[in-house]
């Protein structure tokens, strides 16, 4: 296949990944194992759900600040009605899903309905769902329900014969996962994947197109509010508890993850493949600096800070670059 | 049969339609003709749910409609092509045609797009048109003509009943443009009600049956092409009498002066293969060749909008190496762009902003363009050019097409230019205003402007300018001077070698 100049960013960040995962191997020893990238997995999974419903919504065009506040509302909304509400963790996940969609749903619906900026809305979203969060649990909740303790957290488990002993690979790894086949799946290969494509990319060609715009840009939006709840129910299980304050900021390192995959913030242009790379090379980083064990761990933002610069200057540079090849 | 009864819309102060009826019959071609601003677009906008009027009805066999967007017209067979190309940049070919109405696989395969019946669709609705291209190629890397194509050939992939194009053939070449009629004439053969919009004479009557004339948002009149004479047809639309095509210009310019600008060997990968031209102040060059030949290419060579690998350029005698617009526009030089959506409005600004934005970043931001300066220069160019605007803080978006092509022609005579460089500058304008910009580089020339003027339009060049060259595979091949600057020897010229066949 010919290699097009829009795919030229994914390719420099699977180098970057590869380079990073290289370096890490030949400084640290037992750097190279599966318990490392096991452990790079699971402690990275919920952002991973929660940059691809990033990468939905700025594909559209559009950016949702409300991820971090709504992972942490689904969290303590699943705790209190287990813990205190005795309901089974199975539906209280199940609700905490619908609400996470339907706070979405809102939200597009206000953004589309009365032409705000999203970032407004989402804006507001964020300090909306992050208060009720407070007013749900004002303090962190443990969760001892053996469903999720035992059922979820330990049955619900594959083990693959890797390492000295086998590894397992808990559910979060395998509903991250999941989350980002069905995203491929939707993106890349449904005519609302396309839409969602052609809107960020020109919304007024999309209209003139005949395109339902409106019913896209509400459905982006439910599909990250949805999200923003399966990572939250993603970090409950990874805690065994449901925390308000937990997820602050969260939203932001999804960002950094779509960009650093290549998506361009403008929209249109971009895919799932590259924010799976961006959240391996942001949980890469995370490890590099652990294993150095000097540095302390806001290095990480440090380093995730100076590669989106880079990356951002790289894709301006390889803008021009593509123009001249495709103009060659 | 789709027909407006009483459309009404008005735009603020501006009545853009005034109870007009029209009606689209199944087995004909509707010629709508009408001058900048007249209200075609805004007529077919009405038609297929991109405004909703404020009066009348539109009705679809004789019931009445309500259309609320671009997909209700679909759903009822109505396929538009707008005056500004609208397709998706950074999806490919294929997708466009398709966008919105792709063939899928059953729900228990997830309703997935069937890309390779995408593909064969695509290429299918191009072949209509005469046009083999790869249709897994990005719409934001072709030419203007290749999209306004590939927006005709989307037109054409639905089972349409109405088919509507405004100025479809604004950036097309004859052979495009006689393929594209060919296509409408066996559509009308196959019972389809076609709308063609345009300001080509020779156009409208090779293809229409019957003509609809607008002007001010009315319908003056609407007659049988073959009874409607051309004389009277300008009169219906203009409402008052033009004179002929400017005159041509005087051998004066024949006399040997210095060059204003002159380019040697320029090359550029893919694009120039070795261009000379000269241009003195005083006179206009007219580059003349078929699309891909290099004549876009060759402008935005000069203007330092791409750079050029190899060659040399030289302002007034001096050699200049320009590598940014901004640089070139130092050096005296203007550029106008055949690309007018992409790369020049600035949609949300006034028709005053955008006239002077050449003029600020010319002098740079410390020396700003004051309030009186730009309303008293803004009031000038208006009335010059003769551009229809409500007033000068209109935004330019609210504008016809046809007046946005003159605001951005006056933003670069605003900056008092030595060499003005035009790419296809008359695109999309009414005859009226054809002449009058034909007039207006005849004295801008008189006032020793040095003029480069591309244009599909042999007539047009030769009425233009003193001296043609002629591009042909990216390069400067021959130039015409004097008697042999005529339509017909420049088509010899142009057309004297192989063309090569495939354009991409
Ligand atoms: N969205 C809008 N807002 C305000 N005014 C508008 C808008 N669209 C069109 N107009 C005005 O309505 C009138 C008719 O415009 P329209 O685009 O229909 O002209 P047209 O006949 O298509 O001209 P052209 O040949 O230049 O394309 C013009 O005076 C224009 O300024
Ligand atoms: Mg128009």
């Amino acid at each position: 296949m010919k290699l097009r100049p829009r795919d030229l960013p994914l390719l420099v960040a699977a180098i970057v990944l590869v380079t990073a995962f290289a370096a890490g191997a030949l400084r640290y020893d037992h750097f190279a194992s599966v318990a490392v990238v096991r452990n790079l997995l699971v402690d990275n999974a919920f952002l991973g759900v929660a940059a691809v419903g990033a990468t939905f919504v700025i594909l559209s065009g559009g950016i949702d600040l409300s991820v971090g506040a709504v992972m942490a509302f689904t969290g303590v909304v699943v705790a209190a009605l287990v813990e205190r509400g005795g309901v089974h963790p199975g539906i209280a996940i199940a609700i905490a899903l619908a609400l996470g969609a339907a706070f979405g749903l809102l939200q597009g619906a206000i953004i589309r309905g009365f032409a705000l900026p999203a970032f407004l809305v989402t804006l507001a979203g964020m300090f909306l769902a992050r208060g009720m969060a407070f007013a749900v649990e004002p303090q962190s909740r443990p969760i001892r329900h053996p469903f999720v303790a035992t059922t979820l957290n330990e049955s619900a488990t594959i083990a693959l014969p890797l390492g000295e002993t086998s590894t397992t690979i808990p559910l979060t790894v395998s509903i991250g996962a999941v989350t980002f086949v069905v995203a491929w799946f939707v993106l890349r290969q449904t005519p609302f994947g396309r839409r969602v494509y052609a809107i960020g990319d020109d919304l007024q060609g999309a209209t003139v197109l005949g395109l339902p715009v409106a019913a896209t840009t509400i459905a982006v939006y439910a599909i990250s509010g949805f999200l923003s709840a399966l990572a939250g129910v993603v970090f409950v299980l990874y805690q065994q508890a449901g925390d308000p304050t937990a997820c602050k900021g969260l939203e932001l390192d999804a960002i950094a993850a779509v960009v650093i995959g290549g998506t361009l913030l403008r929209g249109g242009v971009g895919s799932v493949v590259g924010t799976l790379i961006g959240v391996l090379i942001y949980g890469l980083i995370q490890t590099i600096i652990t294993f150095e064990g000097t540095l302390s761990s806001w290095w990480t933002r440090i380093v995730v800070g100076a590669l989106i610069l880079a990356f951002v200057a790289a894709q301006r540079g390889l803008e021009r670059v593509g123009r001249r090849l495709a103009d060659a | 049969m789709l027909a407006a009864r009483g459309l009404r819309k008005r735009f603020g102060p501006v009545l853009a339609l005034d109870s007009v009826d029209l009606e689209i019959r199944p087995g004909e071609v509707l010629g709508l003709m009408g001058e900048n601003g007249a209200g075609k677009s805004t007529l077919i906008k009405c038609l297929t749910g991109l405004h909703r009027p404020d009066a009348g009805t539109i009705e679809r066999d004789g019931r009445p409609i309500t259309l609320r967007s671009p997909r209700d017209a679909e759903a009822l067979g109505v396929s538009t092509v707008h005056q500004e190309v609208h397709l998706i940049p950074h999806a490919t070919v294929a997708e466009n045609i398709c966008l919105g109405r792709e063939p899928r696989r059953n729900w228990l395969l997830g309703g997935s797009i069937r890309w390779r019946r995408v593909r064969e669709r695509a290429n299918a609705a191009l072949a209509r048109l005469g046009l083999a291209l790869d249709v897994r190629r990005e719409v934001s890397t072709l030419p203007l003509a290749i999209r306004q194509l590939v927006a005709i050939a989307r037109a054409l992939d639905i089972e349409a009943r109405t088919l509507i194009l405004d100025e479809p053939t604004s950036s097309l070449d004859r052979d495009e443009v006689e393929r594209l009629f060919s296509t409408l004439r066996r559509l009308r053969g196959e019972g389809l009600g076609i709308v063609v919009v345009t300001h080509f004479l020779d156009q409208v009557y090779a293809i229409a049956d019957r003509i609809a004339v607008l002007r001010d948002g009315r319908l003056v009149g609407a007659a049988l092409a073959a009874s409607l004479p051309r004389a009277e047809l300008v009169a219906m639309m203009v409402g008052r009498a033009i004179a002929p095509a400017a005159a041509r210009a005087s051998s004066e310019a024949e006399r040997p002066r210095a060059a204003a600008l002159s380019a040697r060997g320029l090359r550029r990968r893919g694009a120039l293969d070795g261009v000379d031209l000269d241009v003195a102040a005083g006179e206009a060059v007219g580059l003349a060749g078929l699309l891909g030949s290099g004549r876009s290419e060759t402008l935005r060579a000069l203007f330092g909008a791409d750079p050029i690998d190899e060659g040399a350029i030289e302002v007034s005698g001096r050699r200049h190496s320009i590598r940014s617009p901004g640089a070139a526009m130092r050096l005296g030089l203007a550029f106008l762009s055949e690309d007018r959506r992409g790369d020049g409005i600035l949609p949300s600004l006034s028709v005053r902003d955008n006239l002077i934005t050449a003029l600020q970043a010319q002098r740079g931001i410390l020396r700003r363009v004051g309030r009186r300066e730009a309303a008293a220069l803004a009031d000038r160019l208006i009335a010059s050019l003769r551009i229809k605007a409500p007033s000068a803080s209109t935004p330019i978006a609210r504008l016809s097409g046809g007046n946005q092509q003159k605001v951005l022609l006056a933003r670069w005579l605003a900056t008092d230019p030595r060499v003005l460089l035009l790419d296809e500058p008359t695109r999309g304008i009414d005859i009226g205003a054809k002449a009058d910009v034909l007039a207006l580089v005849a004295s801008l020339r008189e006032k020793g402007l040095a003029v480069v003027f591309v244009s599909s339009e042999l007539e047009e060049l030769a009425a233009a300018c003193g001296r043609v060259v002629v591009l042909r595979d990216r390069r400067s091949v021959a130039q015409l001077r004097g008697a042999d600057v005529d339509p017909s020897a420049m088509l010899a010229a142009v057309a004297a070698a192989p063309e090569g066949g495939a354009r991409d």
